[in-house]
């Protein structure tokens, strides 16, 4: 099964971190994404996301799209950005994502892909 | 180039690949580098063949240009690094070239072994399956990838990391011993199965890459059914496989909905793997030790001998699942009960059945139990419950046209409703 791992951060608090600290957390994150990648459960493809205010959110005013500045929603925690995992269940995905260090200090959702996939029901 | 050509020289590529990397690993050793070396020797072949035709000795060929490649990546690590004894008692390559005819005694015996081996029970099933179709099935990472919609480059770890853990292991390249076989058999099999289902379960259009999977695991199958011929679960598993596929054709519609057993065009199903199928799974139910693979197949032969729904036996498909499920038991070989049982005596044993799985947490939450409620309760008249209870199966479900097929139930009852 496909999962999606949704990394949220708060970019100011990782700002606010003391350089030592920020490296540590760059090591840890790296070190993170290289053992799953190598055990073959961990998609190679992962994104990292710009800061949320580069975005631009497209959405309905009066039925017609509009655009304008800024994430979707205004939250502390922001998406920053995804990977993909392809593991045996959901419980072992969720397993991996305790190790990612993104998801002791902030937050980091779990998503199944839908699949084109089906069988008869 | 015809593409006659071409698909002939696949063809015999595909079926030499595990002789060649199994003579090579017997003569050699290091599995890892042999299965990289066999790789190379398949991609030269598809590209030459096809141009300069199949050479006469077509095995003898690739297992010269596979062992050349393997010796002079040995002879390369033991320069680099002085290291390999066991590399000293290499032939030289001369001598390869002139005596590539080997004798091939065991060229069955080293399919069997690669099956065990690539299926060995240390490795992850992801990687057991990927393994198995590129040192067995002779697939190329890339057409692997392709198949499971994951990047070439994930396959090529699983595959690499799976090699290094069986070369590391010192698992001898030999049939397991007796005490040990039909355990491993079984896992042998179990992956031959995902294989097959990961190619089923995809739709008829968008994913043609992923049907190809079904026949090769039928291929494989056959293979092992040839290898292995006494054996009632292979022989079950191949027919259980023939009869599932027996209804590609009829159980996606154009635009890919699901078409549900009981509503599919029975014209359109595949009569021939339907006779083989039935023809295996009765021979093995009554020469062989009943095992679930036999089970299963024998579920699948009943309702694909029933010319009409309607004239479905229930009764004897519910006493085959009340077999398998004293054999095997499972939380969803009960819910398949649970239909069953609905068929013979009604719907609301078959809820009654449901409901002892509430309490188990493996299927609770499942959008399979709950869909299979929804449809219990729909024949039982209960229109409002159904209706919950298909839009909580199509919530749970992470399959894109079992969520459409879900909720064009749901809305279907609100719309008799009114």
């Amino acid at each position: 099964m496909k999962y999606v791992a949704l990394v949220y951060t708060n970019p100011g608090a990782f700002e606010a971190m003391p350089q030592a600290e920020r490296d540590a957390f760059m090591r840890e994150a790296d070190a993170y994404l290289k053992e799953y990648t190598e055990s073959g459960e961990l998609l190679a493809g992962g994104i990292a996301l710009a800061d949320a205010s580069t975005s631009k959110t497209v959405r309905g005013r009066n039925g017609l799209p509009a655009v304008t500045d800024g994430p979707f929603a205004e939250a502390k925690e922001q998406l920053a950005g995804f990977y993909v995992l392809d593991t045996e269940s959901l419980e072992r995905a969720t397993e991996i994502v305790t190790h990612d260090p993104a998801a002791r200090v902030w937050g980091v959702e779990v998503r199944p892909v839908m699949d084109e996939a089906g069988t008869e029901m | 180039m015809t593409t006659q050509a071409k698909v002939g020289a696949e063809d015999l590529l595909r079926q030499l690949a595990p002789q060649v990397l199994g003579s090579l690993v017997r003569r050699y050793g290091h599995f890892d580098l042999a299965e990289d070396a066999v790789q190379e020797a398949l991609l030269a072949a598809a590209l030459q063949w096809p141009e300069q035709g199949i050479p006469e000795n077509p095995r003898g060929w690739l297992i010269t240009v596979a062992a050349r490649r393997l010796t002079d990546t040995l002879r390369s690590d033991q320069a680099r690094r002085r290291r390999e004894e066991r590399a000293a008692a290499l032939a030289p390559p001369d001598e390869l070239v002139e005596s590539p005819h080997d004798e091939y005694p065991a060229a069955e015996d080293d399919m069997l072994a690669l099956l065990f081996l690539s299926a060995h029970p240390s490795l992850s099933p992801a990687s057991q399956v990927a393994l198995t179709l590129r040192a067995v099935g002779g697939l190329t990472t890339a057409e692997i990838a392709r198949a499971f919609l994951v990047p070439e480059a994930t396959i090529a770890q699983r595959i690499s990391r799976a090699k290094q853990s069986i070369q590391a292991s010192g698992v001898p390249f030999e049939l397991p011993p007796e005490p040990e076989r039909a355990g491993r058999l079984q896992v042998v099999l179990h992956v031959l199965y995902l294989i097959f289902n990961e190619g089923y379960t995809a739709t008829a259009g968008a994913d043609l890459q992923r049907g190809e999977l079904t026949a090769e695991a039928i291929r494989l199958a056959r293979e092992v059914r040839r290898l292995l011929p006494d054996d009632g679960e292979v022989a079950g598993l191949l027919a259980l496989m023939l009869l599932t596929d027996a209804r590609r054709a009829a159980r996606a519609r154009e635009d890919e909905s699901l078409v549900p057993l009981e509503e599919q065009n029975r014209a359109l199903w595949n009569e021939s793997y339907i006779k083989e199928g039935t023809a295996l799974v009765t021979e093995a139910l009554s020469a062989a030790p009943l095992g679930p693979y036999q089970l299963q197949a024998a579920i699948a032969a009943v309702h694909d001998e029933a010319a009409r729904a309607a004239d479905t036996n229930w009764p004897q498909i519910l006493a085959l699942y009340e077999m398998l499920e004293r054999l095997s038991p499972n939380p969803m070989v009960t819910l398949n009960r649970a239909v069953a049982l609905a068929m013979v005596r009604g719907p609301q044993e078959g809820l009654d059945l449901l409901s002892t799985l509430d309490a188990d947490r493996h299927v609770a939450e499942h959008h399979r139990l709950e869909a299979v409620r929804a449809h219990l309760l729909e024949m039982a008249g209960d229109h409002r419950a159904a209706r919950a209870s298909y839009r909580t199966a199509a919530r749970r479900t992470t399959s894109l046209p079992e969520q459409r097929y879900l909720e064009s139930r749901a809305a279907r009852l609100g719309d008799l409703d009114e």
